[in-house]
């Protein structure tokens, strides 16, 4: 374990920020911080690079107390989401920074310097100053300078956030494998979920001053321990229908637009209560008209986005649904259709907390819920 | 600029010529003053034609004052020298205590830190005469009357306020995260302090330290109490010139004229710097 933070509260005047917040982090492993701006995602970096200091709790670099140990002595990198080059340094004079602070030699400094600009093609710009970069540069600079002193510990905080949208595209391509080459425990800091799921080992969500859950991106897309986290991971956007669950004879039954729609057995506690159920895009399809359980709808407009094709549609009761299948699969693209929801993928929220409800057979599967 | 139109122009054009004499002929009349004799500059009524003559300078230059009743001995180099010396060190001084203390005041937010500001910049609402009297007691009770360290040290209370609060907000317009980022890429306070704040707030001090010097270089009433001859400064000095067979116009316009090259060469040199310094704000990253 290269990181560990225990029960961690940082307060700024009387607002707390984060309160009790733990996390261990595995030596080599990619976690994402995700979340909305506000959750205190770069004050936690900020925490574990030392520049502020927490109001209780404890951080441990390879088991060791960081308490009282300046940023400098810490061995970590850092890329900031506003690159925060030295202005008047070049592009060179900047990545050598973790290295100039080692009294390394000048030969030995340059090599360093050649080798990591080279692996982020920013060689050619060594000798520009900062304000002559590109932003697509600076950014590249940053991260060659948080990257040139090989740290054991790599916090990146929205690296991507200030570059346009090409770029950042490729930079989502490349960073993992950098990553990976770097053989570094890296911490990755950004409120894009294609780009947490692009590069985490695991995601941490967080919101509220704290964390919501952690998990493999895999994990938070399937078992979302809130309705937040589910509205966050997905695209498009989860399915959100306000149901009340009723039990009949052979188990528990939600109505969506008049139909009813049959759920595990497992939610019977959740019956009489107030929900929301989840129904993601992707586990509606349409059916033939007289299938069981088959929705009516009303197709309002159709979408395709490369590889998929996102269908809009309103219930016979006006409430938007939207229905994604694989682009290419025929389906009718306008008037009146029906759709069918694979139950086995759907999710019950309870509507006041936003809290998942188990069904009682998940509960062991349960991780890291609020 | 958008274009202007012709009247425009000529108006804009009278306009900063009449501010142009306004603030310049003074020096400009002084200049004239200073080439000519005592008789030719007391003419009623005054002429601009006259035989111009350096024999005030001559007579700066070599300490020796022709007057009616004889010749008297002047310090006036000894004055620009005393001037330049005391400007200098307390510049240098007030540099190399303001500036790590305004950065304190910039970085570290600690208790007090703003009452102590306030308290540095309160020197400068007081006029100097309040606490001269009692500095003299003082200075002359702990022999620091009429000596350059003490007259180094009053002029902390010129120059000191000045740069500290300059400095103090050039320091604060440096993004913090560009020095953390110094800092984590793994050198210490001081290293971070010297490589990255001092340069990025340097056009800053730069300033600070230009008008400092032109405050220190003319401050009158600390040195006329607490120096004699020997330490006055050339705003004092000039006062040798009242003498018992009447006052020297010429020498001391040849004075004001020497005594006011200096600062003006040195303003003109760092224009650029004062105007940048003092209107841009520091390097944004």
């Amino acid at each position: 374990m290269s990181l560990a933070l225990n029960n961690i509260v940082k307060r700024f005047k009387t607002e707390t920020v984060l309160n009790d917040v733990s996390l261990t982090v595995e030596t080599g492993e990619t976690l994402v911080l995700f979340g909305p701006s506000g959750a205190g995602k770069t004050v936690l970096l900020r925490l574990i690079a030392g520049v502020i200091e927490p109001d209780a709790g404890q951080i441990l670099i390879h088991g060791k107390d960081m308490d009282g140990v300046e940023p400098e002595d810490r061995g970590i990198g850092m890329a900031f989401q506003n690159f925060a080059l030295f202005p008047h340094m070049d592009a060179s004079a900047n990545i050598a920074a973790p290295l100039t602070a080692r009294r390394m030699g000048q030969g030995a400094i340059s090599d360093t310097v050649g080798k990591v600009a080279k692996m982020l093609k920013i060689d050619h710009v060594l000798h520009h100053k900062p304000k002559e970069l590109s932003n697509g540069q600076k950014q590249r600079t940053a991260l060659a300078r948080a990257l040139a002193g090989a740290p054991s510990i790599l916090l990146l905080d929205d690296p991507l956030r200030n570059v346009d949208a090409k770029l950042r595209f490729e930079m989502r391509l490349e960073l993992p494998r950098l990553l990976k080459d770097q053989q570094a425990t890296v911490i990755y800091v950004t409120q894009d979920y294609k780009e947490a799921m692009a590069l985490g080992d695991r995601i941490a969500v967080m919101s509220g001053h704290g964390i919501q859950q952690i998990g493999t991106p895999q994990d938070i897309y399937l078992n979302p321990a809130n309705i937040d986290i589910a509205r966050l991971f997905g695209d498009p956007v989860i399915n959100l229908l306000d149901v009340t669950p009723e039990a009949d004879g052979a188990g528990v039954v939600v109505s969506v637009s008049g139909q009813p729609l049959r759920l595990d057995a497992g939610y019977a506690d959740a019956v009489g209560q107030d929900c929301v159920i989840g129904i993601r895009p992707e586990s509606l399809r349409f059916v033939s008209k007289g299938t069981k359980g088959a929705i009516p709808v009303t197709i309002e407009t159709e979408a395709p986005l490369n590889e998929k094709t996102v269908t809009l549609a309103l219930t016979k009761n006006g409430r938007e649904i939207m229905i994604s299948r694989p682009a290419g699969e025929i389906a009718p693209s306008s008037g009146d259709a029906y759709v069918a929801a694979d139950t086995s993928q759907v999710y019950l929220f309870d509507r006041k907390t936003g809290a998942r409800v188990e069904h009682s057979s998940a509960e062991n599967k349960k991780k890291g819920a609020a | 600029m958008e274009s202007t139109s012709l009247i425009e122009r000529i108006l804009r054009g009278i306009a900063i010529t009449v501010v142009i004499l306004f603030f310049m002929f003074p020096i400009f009349w002084i200049f004239l003053m200073s080439l000519q004799t005592n008789e030719t500059i007391l003419r009623v009524p005054p002429s601009m034609v006259f035989e111009p003559s350096l024999q005030n300078y001559r007579a700066l230059i070599t300490g020796q004052l022709e007057t009616q009743t004889g010749t008297l001995e002047i310090r006036f180099m000894g004055n620009l020298f005393n001037s330049f010396f005391l400007s200098t060190t307390s510049v240098a001084i007030g540099l190399l205590l303001g500036v790590p203390a305004a950065y304190a005041f910039a970085r570290l937010k600690f208790r007090g830190s703003e009452d102590i500001a306030f308290t540095l910049l309160s020197f400068r609402f007081a006029p100097p005469l309040l606490v001269l009297l009692p500095l003299t007691i003082y200075f002359q009770q702990i022999g620091l009357a009429n000596t350059y360290g003490g007259l180094i040290w009053v002029y902390q209370l010129i120059v000191l306020p000045l740069i500290l609060w300059i400095v103090r907000g050039y320091f604060e317009d440096i993004p913090a995260d560009v020095e953390y980022a110094y800092r984590i890429a793994g050198h210490d306070f001081w290293a971070t302090f010297r490589k990255i704040a001092l340069p990025l707030a340097g056009p800053g001090i730069a300033a600070a330290g230009l008008l400092a010097f032109i405050f220190a270089w003319n401050n009158f009433i600390f040195a006329l109490v607490l120096a004699s001859a020997d330490k006055q400064p050339v705003t004092v000095g000039a006062l040798a010139f009242i003498t018992a067979s009447g006052i020297q116009y010429g020498q001391i316009a040849a004075g004001i004229i020497l005594s006011i090259a200096p600062t003006f060469a040195l303003a003109l040199y760092a224009q650029r710097y004062l105007v940048e310094g003092l209107s841009l704000g520091a390097v944004k990253g």
